[in-house]
């Protein structure tokens, strides 16, 4: 299985050599959102007012953290479902958006965009937040701290264990459910 | 009567919380390892290395299993002869909340429509069964949202029987796929009433996963539902393998002649749930 080291931003060339099932080390900075940031977000759009951070080249982590003890730059941190988000991804993929970092399908339509926009999806595994927390080595809220743990935060990753579920030439890793009817 | 403190209930509630959410239960740790030595693919294999190690890391250093902390939800068995001043919904309230904020667990519980945090993770859910003696017992599950989203409760006709039944569930697992974080557990309530069947479903989730049901015609039902599940090979995080399913832990009630319903609760492989006495 082909590993890759990469670092963020991600350009059109990272996600040209990305194929489903390959398995990415992430390096740099991501961004943190979730449902009710990303409704935020296209709000922002909607009005034309500025984002919290740059799309271009940019990776979403969907992700909600528990609070970050003393002496820990965050808590657990593990990816959350990611079809909830698939009413705002094409439209942040058209403006530059490179990776989502989740678990769990995406629908025909983002799957679509990544395909149009080069753009791709990681899985991380869910339920392994303590684990993930390991390679977040910094974590600050740039947007939305009311949203508690739906703030969008920046984070700085090394390592960040990924696999490309969805790469941009309509790859899916998968497993399609053997059903008898 | 016999009294009990609502501080001491408070307190263990709060280390309930704390603990379950840092401490894999040993029967879900033992179907880990059987997953890690056993798992026909190599990515499925993988998960569990990884679901070992975090499980390892979460109770050494207390971080959560899991940022989802789940809402938390109590069963409580009150003997008829416990008097608990001040109440023991309050006391179980006011442990929970303490138990998230020391902890460092998430709060996951907002209004349904403003989207807007409670803050405090409340309210606590509180199953409460008044049953005889003066003893009390509360159990705790974290309940994430991911395997809650993927849960369904459907009111079947009586004709469609135990085939009618079997199909639901293997559906309801083959359409949530990769989405409930597989290996998940799933919670079977059969009869009762519209508000009946989800709720034994629940509680069936705090049985050990080896066990074995009292019954032999349902524990039989269980293992065949176990089996029709994991061959639909969606495996660890959806990457494939024999491990779909944990197990299945059904619970019945009688239903009225008209209705069959039936109510499949997910749980997650991170299937945190603890138990205290008084």
């Amino acid at each position: 299985m082909p590993t890759y080291s990469l670092n963020t931003p991600l350009t059109d060339q990272d996600i040209d050599k990305l194929r489903s099932g390959d398995v990415v080390l992430l390096n740099g900075i991501i961004y943190t959102g979730r449902d009710a940031a990303h409704k935020r977000i296209c709000d922002l759009l909607d009005k034309g007012e500025p984002l919290p951070f740059d799309l271009k080249g940019a990776s979403i982590y969907y992700v909600g953290p528990s609070p970050a003890p003393p002496g820990r730059p965050i808590g657990s941190a593990g990816p959350t479902t990611s079809y909830r988000m698939d009413a705002y991804a094409p439209r942040l993929h058209a403006l530059g958006l490179k990776a989502t970092i989740g678990k769990g399908k995406r629908s025909d339509e983002v799957k679509a965009a990544m395909r149009e926009h080069k753009a791709v999806y990681f899985g991380a595994t869910g339920g392994a937040g303590a684990l993930l927390s390991k390679c977040i080595t910094a974590s600050k809220v740039i947007a939305f701290d009311e949203l508690g743990p739906e703030a969008v935060r920046e984070l700085t990753v090394k390592d960040f264990p990924l696999l490309v579920i969805n790469d941009a030439f309509g790859g899916e890793l998968y497993a399609k459910p053997k059903l008898d009817d | 009567m016999r009294e009990i403190k609502a501080a001491d209930i408070s307190a263990a509630v709060a280390r309930m919380c704390m603990s379950a959410n840092t401490k894999l239960p040993e029967d879900v740790r033992r179907k880990f390892e059987e997953g890690f030595a056993n798992e026909t693919t190599e990515a499925g294999k993988e998960i569990f290395r990884q679901l070992l190690e975090n499980a390892d890391l979460s109770f050494e250093t207390k971080l959560p299993l899991c940022q989802d902390c789940g809402l938390a939800i109590f069963y409580v068995e009150l003997g008829e002869d416990v008097f608990v001043p001040g109440g023991v919904n309050k006391a179980i309230t006011e442990g929970m909340v303490a138990g998230y904020k020391d902890g460092y667990l998430r709060k996951s519980s907002c209004d349904p429509l403003s989207r807007k945090n409670t803050g405090d993770n409340t309210p606590a859910i509180i199953h409460i069964d008044f049953v005889p003696g003066d003893k009390l017992k509360i159990s705790y599950m974290a309940k994430g949202g991911g395997s809650e989203n993927m849960s369904r409760v459907t009111m079947l006709a009586p004709s469609q029987g135990w085939e009618g039944i079997k199909k639901f569930v293997v559906n309801r697992v083959a359409e949530a796929g990769p989405n409930p974080c597989p290996p998940v557990i799933l919670g079977i309530g059969i009869g009762g009433t519209f508000e009946q069947a989800p709720k034994i479903a629940k509680k069936a989730l705090l049985r050990k996963l080896d066990d074995t049901h009292p019954d032999p015609k349902i524990a039989e039902m269980e293992a065949e539902l176990l089996t029709a599940v994991n061959k639909l090979g969606i495996g660890p995080m959806g990457l494939g393998g024999s491990y779909t399913c944990l197990g299945v832990k059904i619970a019945i009630a009688p239903c009225h002649i008209a209705s069959l319903p039936l109510a499949v609760n997910v749980q997650c492989h991170s299937a945190r749930h603890e138990e205290v006495e008084f």
